[in-house]
């Protein structure tokens, strides 16, 4: 679903966040990426969904390689991906129906089947009676749910989440990483960047961990850990 | 393969639907937007409506005049005075003469006394004619070409000939002085022209930079939009119908603004076209030229929204 091949970013000033990272994630998985802050994680995300371009390397998302996309195209691969960000980057100025609504707007659902999607989405997070509420109105964590309706609403086969749980105490950040589990069950590849180890080691899944923009061998305790991608 | 070609043909229609459906929203949306903000909205199209109101109320004045002076202008009329020592019956027997001639289509007698009786009522010097002790006006004959419209050459002949009849002291062609006036007329649409240009530039420029503000405002929104895959097109669509909607309703107060200007001229318009006997009649914009004010308006308020989205909208890109 997503390979890394010897992928590098140097920014203009000269920072170089990401050096010659290499990695597979298959459909169905859920890997976690991990690092201390600054590690790369964002930037890796952020060349799975184009809003940067690496220096060097490879990114291919469902098969697709984000070298040869051209910009007129960005919407098409970012439509097929979910995303979920710390900040939630709800708009506050529409009802929690409307910020979950939005990417069924831009693919040009009609009426009666966003309605009936929305809802099965806010359903799925547990917030189907908030849906004329504005996001305001909303605790952390709901706004965070909505976020995640947003997200999955198009059903997208790819979920990205960066620091999902970011702001939010440990019972409510095990609830989110629950439903990231249960979207993962129905077929969706999820990959969420998070720094909190306690919390992602508890999970029996793979773990890509970042540090300086190098990716580092899985580590020792057995649980998960990277598949380098193998050259020949 | 036939599967293909029919799924593909379904796609295309979902996607002419989802197309429409989203001009629909787009449409409504920024309508609704604009009028969300009364205040702001109405200064912006109140802006945009005086500034079209002004080179469209001058041209429907232009238009206005130059359907006067086109009923002055064709056809061109020669004024014949008559000797003052000439009867009244001797003037007649030459207006029946002229009136026969070929090229003329007809000659109008006006005696003496009925001009001295015209000039009296309608000029305004009742008073200084009845000072005096004799009428001091000769008889007239008004001479009207068969032609509608004479060249400069023919209608000098037709003077020239009109002069050798006898009793005619002089022989006047009204023509030049419609002449200037034409090209008067032709200077001052161009004038028209100009302006109208300047102000259009003015309602671009206007809309241009409300939309720029609106660009601005919702930042945010454009961000999360282009986050979640909306592309260019869709992005840049409901400030498209932001500047439609402005250009639109600026239209709509300069068509107003001309209407009542125009209401308020009419009263003594009228009484002025009686003075000079004219069936002058003050003509409005109409439906079509209405119609079309608010297609240029549209227009304008579309081209300013896109030099807006051209500039700014590309820029906000996700980071």
């Amino acid at each position: 679903m997503i390979v890394f091949d010897r992928v590098s970013k140097r920014y203009p000033e000269g920072f170089e966040a990401l050096s010659e990272v290499s990695f597979n994630i298959q459909q169905d998985e859920l890997v976690f990426l991990t690092g201390h802050s600054g590690a790369g994680k964002s930037t890796l995300l952020k060349l799975i969904m184009l809003m940067e371009r690496p220096s060097r390397g490879q990114v291919l998302v469902n098969g697709q390689n984000l070298k040869k996309l051209r910009a007129s195209h960005i919407p098409q691969l970012r439509r097929q991906i979910g995303v979920v960000f710390q900040n939630h980057q709800l708009l506050f100025d529409r009802s929690v129906f409307d910020n979950v609504a939005l990417p069924l707007l831009i693919a040009g659902n009609t009426r009666r089947e966003t309605g009936r999607r929305v809802r099965a989405a806010l359903d799925k997070v547990g917030l189907l009676a908030r849906e004329k509420d504005m996001p305001i109105t909303l605790s952390g964590g709901e706004q965070q749910r909505v976020g995640i309706a947003r997200a999955v609403v198009n059903k997208p086969r790819l979920l990205l989440a960066d620091e999902p749980t970011g702001n939010l105490d440990p019972a409510l950040s095990a609830e989110i990483m629950q439903l990231f589990e249960q979207f993962n069950q129905v077929g969706v590849t999820v990959l969420i960047a998070s720094h909190d180890l306690a919390l992602i080691s508890r999970l029996q899944h793979r773990i890509i961990t970042l540090r300086g923009g190098r990716l580092i061998a899985p580590g020792a305790d057995g649980i998960g850990g990277t598949t380098p991608l193998g050259r020949t | 393969m036939a599967m293909g070609a029919s799924q593909s043909k379904t796609r295309l229609a979902d996607r002419l639907r989802s197309w429409q459906l989203h001009h629909r929203v787009s449409a409504r949306d920024s309508l609704l937007r604009l009028l969300h903000s009364p205040i702001s909205s109405l200064m912006t199209w109140l802006v945009i409506g005086i500034a079209m109101a002004m080179p469209v109320g001058l041209t429907v004045a232009l238009e206005n005049a130059s359907s006067v002076s086109m009923g002055w202008d064709s056809p061109a009329q020669v004024s014949l005075f008559l000797r003052a020592e000439m009867s009244l019956d001797a003037a007649a027997q030459l207006q029946q003469r002229v009136e026969r001639r070929p090229d003329v289509h007809s000659a109008r007698l006006i005696s003496r006394e009925e001009a001295l009786r015209e000039f009296q009522q309608l000029s305004g010097f009742g008073d200084v004619l009845e000072s005096l002790d004799s009428n001091p006006l000769p008889n007239l004959v008004l001479v009207t070409p068969r032609q509608a419209r004479l060249q400069a050459a023919e209608a000098a002949a037709l003077q020239a000939s009109l002069l050798r009849e006898p009793g005619v002291e002089r022989a006047v062609l009204d023509m030049e002085w419609v002449q200037r006036l034409n090209a008067l007329m032709k200077l001052s649409q161009r004038a028209v022209w100009a302006l109208g240009l300047i102000l259009a530039m003015g309602v671009l420029l206007v809309i241009g930079n409300t939309i720029r503000l609106a660009i601005e405002n919702r930042r945010d929104e454009i961000l999360v939009v282009k986050l979640v895959g909306g592309s260019d097109a869709f992005v840049r669509r409901p400030f498209l119908y932001t500047g439609f909607w402005y250009g639109l309703g600026g239209a709509c107060l300069a068509w107003l603004v001309v209407a009542l200007a125009l209401w308020w001229l009419h009263g003594p318009l009228s009484a002025l076209a009686l003075l000079y006997q004219s069936e002058f009649d003050l003509q409005g914009l109409g439906l079509v030229g209405g119609l079309r004010l608010l297609a240029l308006g549209g227009t304008l308020g579309l081209l300013g929204a896109w030099l807006a989205v051209a500039r700014h909208l590309t820029v906000i890109q996700p980071r």
